[in-house]
């Protein structure tokens, strides 16, 4: 049972990056899918991912290390054999992240439209990379051990190549839902008819690209198609293509908000199918027990992620209040001012006095002590020393108040 | 391809993936502090100065951090796909850290976009809190790397059977670890002087050319002073940090010093070359390397001799690098205290051109020594990947194709550093009033 609940996480890791990174992706794609003339279309697909892309995408580190540490075997051998792909969306990454740091400084003109291909590309070609290495894995092409598969044609199969197109258009389905109700939130009927249209379309394309994967499976990985058509597979996969098509009908009504949640839903139901139809096997002839780390890895993998969700929960919670009730959106400025007080400290002379004492203390203690409570002093006594002569010496001198008129400056700058 | 020429590229790849990501870590350690003190004296003194600074390296805070996701991304990435056989062997063993690191990293994001898209959206206040979480996750993030690291310098927690780790204590052996300690010290304050020294170094800059006013004045006050309190006790740290490692990697320690023979009452050498056993052309130092590293004239060290050639890291690479670190690490200490005494004695900021070129050139210098630092402490674990358990030959990828990883990633880095630079000075040019308004 304990060998499960990574697993379990993995999944719900994977749904989410799916469903919230995707998103952030589809609005790259929609950002290079755009015609010259609309400018206000990509601005909003990028203010939109402002506050919340770096977040979203650490899901995939979840992924990751939770992988790594409950399933260690079964990440080696993904990563070796799926190292291009991997490498691929790797370098898809860091020019997205530079590309969206770079558009933000960036005026219009021909740079900014350079740089928003960039954009663009690194935002198609990430997700295709990611579904495909997850065909691949689906379809049995990764067998257990250092680089043991093929490094192409592992990927680049039938199923690797459906699956990545179907998180293509997954992205670019879910970021027009997203986007056109964030669009209905700052009241702009263009924008919402433009993202509408959009959803209508990516939808179709998503729902159809999906059935062509089911055919394409069938003929390229019968374990998994024999498992999405019986049992939780096929309730999973009955559970996706219609929460598939609510949203789709939801669109089309404007009431985009529950369209969020119905696009998310199918996302999760077919990750969830997939994941029936391939266990117990994580890969081919290596099942979860015998892939799963001892007891003791495993327990204290869950209490640090339980842990660390009692802290995230909430966090997350407010990122996304903050982000969803507009509260981020520009023009929204609401800044009070501060109590002020006198900085000008008392007595400095003991201040001084303390941090040199700390000071002796903590370099006598470092330097000649050997003993661990000696050291733990030191390094304490070093730490204090630091933070009691701190804040007077970042304070500019008495002689150059800072505490002129702001107003002075500024206009000087002007 | 050499099976050897093929292990060093994969090693290149991910020392100059960790070469371009780790100054960034130091940004996220050290920069946060630095930009919510600001905020804090905003609201201590209502001096709308401090909210300008604070704001604006807010945003020079966010570029580094959205660079350092994506480049932190790549090193997760490079550990399975360049080193699968150390994952697979031990990811039951390290995995937890990074786990936890994770959980600090998603903190940082979330709290760094409410803080940064934040101004003017919340209370003054509230907006200064919301920028504790991203110091904290900041600090906690690297010290569960850090502590990866310090794990596989010095392993416990396991045993070795049939190729596979059993009995494993994650907690223990990633946190009951004695090298930890002096390795999360030093290199939070490594990350203190680089990021101090840097962004001093910019309003250096703006000294030397002749533009000092108050805005100037007060945000070179900051950095300055943090990178001058840690760079002289950075020394005193260090060399504890080098008695830790002559007690648990004392091999290591014999490279960093060029010592090929156990010797009591060991001498040290300044500067030189190794080269046939010995230090040739440097300075030698009767008795100082027993003296520093066991406090006595005539304690024996052990010396390279002590294990099989194979055993051995490259004496002259790690010889170079940590005197390289040793002699940026003395000079920026000796600025340090200079700009105390200066600033304490004569009550003011210093006066003289050469102190500013001082402080500029100490940002690079800092950030040399930082890299040279990492340089010495994982060069001299080699040839281990896990100290003594795993060679890094034994880890390493049997995937074909290496070669074109290393170029793609050397060209994307090379683009990355370029943009970085560019939207920073961007971000310098915005004129101050224009932030001060909106």
């Amino acid at each position: 049972m304990l060998d499960d609940v990574p697993l379990i996480l993995i999944l719900v890791g994977v749904a989410a990056y799916v469903v919230l990174a995707g998103a952030d992706f589809g609005a790259g794609i929609w950002v290079i899918a755009s015609s010259r003339s609309d400018g206000a279309l990509r601005d909003h697909a990028r203010h939109a991912m402002g506050p919340v892309w770096e977040a979203n995408h650490v899901w995939l580190i979840f992924v990751f290390v939770v992988c790594w540490t409950a399933y260690p075997g079964v990440f080696a051998s993904i990563a070796s054999t799926l190292a291009v792909p991997l490498l691929i969306a790797a370098v898809g990454i860091i020019l997205r992240g530079t590309a969206y740091a770079l558009r933000a400084q960036s005026d219009d003109g021909e740079v900014a439209t350079g740089i928003e291909r960039v954009f663009g590309a690194s935002s198609l070609l990430t997700p295709f990379a990611l579904g495909a290495a997850v065909g691949a894995i689906a379809s049995g092409r990764v067998p257990v051990g250092n680089a043991r598969g093929d490094l192409l044609t592992s990927w680049l199969s039938p199923t690797g190549i459906v699956i990545g197109a179907l998180s293509v258009a997954t992205s670019s389905y879910l970021a027009s839902v997203f986007l056109a109700a964030d669009a209905q939130r700052v009241k702009s009927v263009p924008l919402v008819n433009a993202f509408r249209e959009r959803a209508l379309i990516a939808g179709a394309v998503a729902g159809a690209l999906a059935l062509a994967a089911l055919v394409v499976v069938r003929f390229d990985a019968r374990h998994i198609w024999d498992g999405l058509t019986s049992g939780w597979g096929l309730a999973a996969l009955v559970a996706s293509a219609a929460a598939g098509l609510v949203t789709l009908l939801l669109v089309r009504a404007r009431r985009f908000e529950p369209a969020r949640v119905a696009a998310a839903l199918a996302v999760a139901s077919i990750i969830a199918g997939w994941a029936a139809a391939q266990s117990p096997e994580l890969l081919p002839g290596l099942t979860i027990d015998e892939a799963a780390a001892g007891h003791s890895t495993l327990v204290a993998l869950v209490i640090a992620v339980a842990a660390g969700l009692l802290l995230l929960a909430p966090s997350l919670m407010l990122l996304f209040r903050l982000t969803l009730t507009g509260r981020f959106d520009p023009g929204t400025a609401a800044g009070t001012q501060p109590r002020v007080r006198d900085l000008r400290r008392q007595y400095p002379g003991a201040r001084i006095v303390v941090a040199g004492s700390l000071l002796l203390v903590g370099c006598s203690l470092m330097v000649l002590s050997d003993a661990t409570w000696g050291l733990a002093l030191g390094v304490a006594s070093l730490l204090g020393f630091v933070a009691t002569a701190f804040a007077p010496l970042a304070d500019p001198p008495e002689s150059d108040d800072a505490s002129v008129p702001v107003d002075a400056v500024l206009e000087r700058e002007a | 391809m050499t099976a050897h020429a093929y292990l060093e590229e994969a090693r290149q790849i991910q020392a100059l993936s960790l070469t371009v990501h780790i100054p960034l870590v130091c940004f996220g350690i050290a920069f946060p502090s630095m930009v919510v003190f600001a905020e804090s004296r905003y609201l201590r003194t209502g001096n709308e100065l401090y909210r300008t600074i604070a704001r604006r390296w807010s945003k020079v805070m966010l570029t580094l951090f959205a660079v350092g996701v994506v480049t932190g991304t790549i090193l997760s990435f490079e550990l399975g796909i360049l080193w699968p056989n150390f994952i697979s062997t031990f990811g039951n063993v390290f995995g937890l850290g990074f786990a936890l690191e994770g959980f600090s990293f998603f903190l940082e994001a979330i709290f760094i976009g409410i803080y940064v898209y934040g101004w003017d959206r919340m209370s003054p206040r509230v907006h200064c809190l919301t920028g504790i979480p991203v110091v904290i996750a900041g600090i906690s993030g690297s010290t569960f790397v850090i502590a990866v690291n310090a794990w596989m310098n010095h392993p416990s927690g396991f045993h070795l059977r049939h190729g596979k780790a059993v009995d494993v204590h994650p907690w223990s052996a990633l946190f009951g670890n004695s090298f930890l300690w002096q390795e999360i010290l030093h290199m939070y304050f490594a990350a203190y002087m680089v990021t101090g020294f840097l962004v001093a170094g910019w309003y250096a800059w703006c000294f030397l050319r002749g533009r000092f006013g108050h805005y100037e004045r007060a945000a070179i006050a900051i950095p300055l002073a943090a990178a001058a309190l840690i760079s002289p006790i950075q020394i005193i740290v260090g060399d504890w940090a080098a008695r830790e490692v002559q007690k648990d990697q004392p091999v290591k320690l014999a490279a960093m010093e060029g010592l090929s023979h156990t010797t009591r009452g060991a001498p040290e050498h300044l500067l030189g070359w190794y080269e046939n056993g010995r230090v040739r052309y440097g300075i030698e130092i009767p008795h100082l390397l027993s003296l520093l590293a066991k406090h006595s004239f005539n304690a024996p060290i052990q010396g390279l001799d002590s294990v099989p050639a194979a055993d051995r890291p490259p004496v002259n690479v790690e010889r170079i690098s940590f005197q390289l670190m040793v002699g940026i690490g003395t000079l920026l200490g000796v600025l340090g205290v200079a700009y105390v005494v200066v600033r304490l004695g004569r009550r003011r900021l210093p006066r003289s051109r050469w102190f500013y070129v001082g402080v500029l050139a100490a940002g690079p210098l800092a950030l040399v020594a930082l890299v040279a630092g990492w340089v010495t402490t994982e060069v001299g674990r080699q040839p281990w990947i896990v100290y003594g358990v795993m060679r890094t030959s034994e880890a390493v990828t049997h995937a074909r194709g290496v070669p074109v990883g290393y170029a793609t990633l050397a060209a994307v880095y090379v683009a990355l550093a370029a943009a970085v630079a560019w939207v920073l000075l961007r971000l310098s040019r915005v004129p101050l009033a224009a932030q001060h308004a909106g």
